[in-house]
């Protein structure tokens, strides 16, 4: 794509409070309307429109696909993992009561900890999809 | 006040639907496949518009991130691969004989499903009535006792990621599916050479 540098500039703003706004979503989830699915999605839009602006070679730069790759299993491992721990420590799968050290505290940290694997696996897999089609017709 | 912000959910309820109808007719009628791609966007867009009226911000959220971001610019991105252009009406259809499209048997079997489906909304209950089995059984344990268990104002979240933990895990693994079909079928870097398509086990070339 040729240089556009009204696109450069502007997406040069918008591009840290797209994240910003991502980050807000995902640990303000608790609290508002948000959660690690919306968040995902509009971080990877975030770097979405960066690879749409200044190409893709230069947003694999940032994040290179391999690195997606292992993102978008460690969510999902993340996610399993709490599963795991909260068996370990003598509770149901996915009961996050034991994770802290009353009830409260631990749903807390649970929820947490699921939504952020949540938050990653969504935005690298969206990632690696868009970088999959774009890169298709690269050549 | 009460009955003022009713109205005024009302008839942004009935612009929405309207919108939402001119745009399903107008998708169906556009041939160029960029101009449909927009208009789904604005299709999520506007379901979204309805979410919020209905007092759903999380479901909202989602469908104007994912429906009307993410999966626009997906689709783009395919479009720009095929680089297609929908073949118009008038070559697939018009210009063959009739035989070939008989619309009676579609129609009938459209308006005999649109019909059944018509006939099973008079045993919805009405939107927001506090007798409908939606209010009567988990919901009010969620709402009376999700505070108190988990200590997260935000009751979706709670039920999304502690009550309904075991489905918010398959649905991320649903994801984390999609983006491995999608590496398995278009991922990495294609054959250079035609020897990809001779057979199976063409990938080394020599």
């Amino acid at each position: 794509m040729k240089p556009n540098l009204i696109l450069h500039v502007v997406s040069k703003f918008l591009i840290p409070l797209i994240i910003l706004f991502a980050l807000y979503v995902q640990f303000h989830g608790d609290f508002g309307p948000g959660g690690g699915f919306q968040a995902g999605v509009i971080f990877s839009a975030a770097l979405i429109l960066y690879a749409l602006v200044f190409g893709l070679d230069a947003a694999e730069k940032i994040i290179p696909s391999h690195l997606l790759r292992i993102l978008a299993s460690l969510g999902l491992l993340i996610y399993a993992g709490v599963g795991v721990v909260a068996l370990l420590l003598g509770a149901n799968y996915l009961d996050y009561s034991v994770l802290g050290s009353n009830q409260i505290a631990g749903q807390h940290l649970g929820i947490l900890l699921v939504e952020l694997g949540v938050g990653i696996t969504v935005a690298a897999v969206m990632l690696i999809i868009y970088f999959a089609f774009a890169g298709r017709g690269r050549e | 006040m009460a009955v003022g912000s009713i109205m005024i959910d009302i008839l942004i309820n009935i612009t929405l639907l309207a919108f939402l109808a001119i745009t399903s007719v107008a998708i169906v009628r556009l041939t160029n496949l960029f101009a449909t791609i927009m208009l789904f966007g604005i299709f999520s867009l506007l379901s979204a518009g309805l979410f919020v009226v209905m007092d759903a911000p999380d479901v909202a959220f989602t469908e104007a991130a994912v429906g009307a971001g993410i999966s626009t610019v997906l689709m783009l991105a395919t479009l720009a691969l095929t680089k297609g252009q929908k073949k118009s009406h008038e070559e697939d259809y018009e210009e063959k004989p009739s035989r070939a499209h008989r619309p009676w048997l579609p129609l009938a079997v459209v308006g005999i499903t649109g019909a059944a489906l018509v006939y099973g909304t008079w045993d919805i209950p009405g939107f927001g009535d506090p007798d409908a089995p939606a209010q009567t059984h988990v919901a009010r344990y969620y709402i009376e006792n999700a505070m108190p268990e988990t200590g997260v104002p935000n009751i979706v979240t709670a039920v999304l990621a502690s009550y309904r933990g075991f489905d918010t895990l398959g649905e991320v693994a649903v994801v984390f599916t999609a983006g491995v079909a999608v590496l398995l079928l278009i991922g990495g870097k294609r054959p250079k050479s035609s020897a990809s398509l001779k057979g199976d086990g063409g990938q080394d070339e020599t």
